[in-house]
């Protein structure tokens, strides 16, 4: 395996070499088990009346989140530890990028409509 | 090396209370570096997702007096397309951690499934676009559904590129064996495929279950 160029390439890769198995098959298995339930819990309450019909968006988005931390906590391992603090800061920057892109552009739309002129072909 | 040895009291690779890679408990591992870097640009991939559901929630009411989404979409399908990605997400970590175990056989079997559930999406997916655009639903016809095919197409891009990237890994894993550098390329696949779940969270809530109840 030294005479593999692959060896060259991987010196250059900044850190140090550690064999440590990332998670364990319960993590994954946990963690499909809450997004199934979430996933199913989306689809009733978006199909039924279980919930106060106006109330229906914001539980599918309360569900939808709780599925995104779920993916991110069971499968792509953020979690509390040392090895995680890096990623979650760069996570908050993204979540802050994406929350401003998406209110920001609803929020403008639809003050720009609300002030249009009405059509005439309407 | 070195290093990491005298700065760092614990073994490498044993659970230590200082943050490693900053300066005080050593360097971090190779495996961490790679996939923050990685993670940076999956970040970035979301980013322009954002932009991509935002402009399908300010266009999703102009319909043009064509067809709405509760009239178009069968949630049925949605449900089933969820559920192959999300099995397709949990074959493919399951798929990383057997590779990790150096285990080859039980690694291949996963990525095939994992590549066969990704597929079933694609197809189920291409189908529904193929028939709205046969009944004169493309994305020409409104302003909704040129956002809804730009946002979803999209997403199926993505994944038909993570199962490029899968076909050209299992070559990988065939021809070069579990190696460190093999192993760190299937972890940052994985990442990928995962936060391609979760861009779907938001697609079918979104556009889906949402654009159902209204």
């Amino acid at each position: 395996m030294t005479n593999n160029p692959e060896h060259v390439f991987e010196d250059r890769t900044p850190g140090v070499e550690e064999r440590e198995p990332t998670a364990s098959y319960l993590s994954y298995t946990v963690g499909l088990a809450l997004a199934i339930v979430a996933t199913i819990a989306s689809f009733v309450v978006a199909q039924t009346d279980l919930l106060w019909p106006p109330g229906i968006p914001v539980g599918l988005i309360v569900l939808a989140l709780a599925q995104i931390g779920v993916h991110l906590v069971f499968f792509l391992h953020l979690g509390s530890g040392s090895d995680s603090t890096n990623n979650i800061l760069a996570l908050a920057f993204g979540v802050l990028i994406v929350f401003l892109v998406i209110a920001g552009s609803v929020w403008i739309v639809a003050n720009l409509n609300s002030n249009m002129m009405p059509m005439p072909m309407q | 090396m070195t290093t990491a040895t005298t700065l760092d009291k614990t073994p490498i690779g044993g659970r230590t209370e200082r943050a490693r890679g900053r300066g005080g408990g050593g360097p971090a591992p190779k495996r961490i570096v790679v996939a923050y870097g990685f993670w940076i640009f999956i970040l970035s991939d979301m980013v322009m997702f954002s932009a991509l559901f935002a402009a399908y929630a300010v266009l999703s009411g102009n319909t043009a007096g064509g067809p709405t989404a509760d009239r178009l979409f069968n949630l049925r399908n949605v449900f089933i397309e969820t559920m192959c990605l999300l099995l397709s997400s949990y074959t493919c970590g399951i798929g990383v951690l057997a590779a990790e175990r150096r285990q080859p056989a039980r690694s291949l079997i996963f990525a095939a499934l994992t590549f066969v559930l990704g597929a079933a999406f694609l197809f189920i997916e291409a189908t529904e676009f193929a028939r709205m655009v046969e009944i004169g639903a493309g994305p020409s016809r409104s302003g909704f559904l040129s956002a809804f095919f730009t946002l979803v197409g999209m997403h199926g891009i993505h994944v038909a590129s993570g199962l490029l990237a899968l076909v050209y890994l299992v070559a990988q894993v065939i021809a070069k064996g579990l190696g460190a550098a093999v192993l760190r390329r299937l972890l940052c696949w994985s990442l990928f495929w995962h936060a391609l779940d979760i861009v779907w969270v938001g697609v079918f809530t979104l556009v889906y279950l949402m654009g159902d109840y209204h």
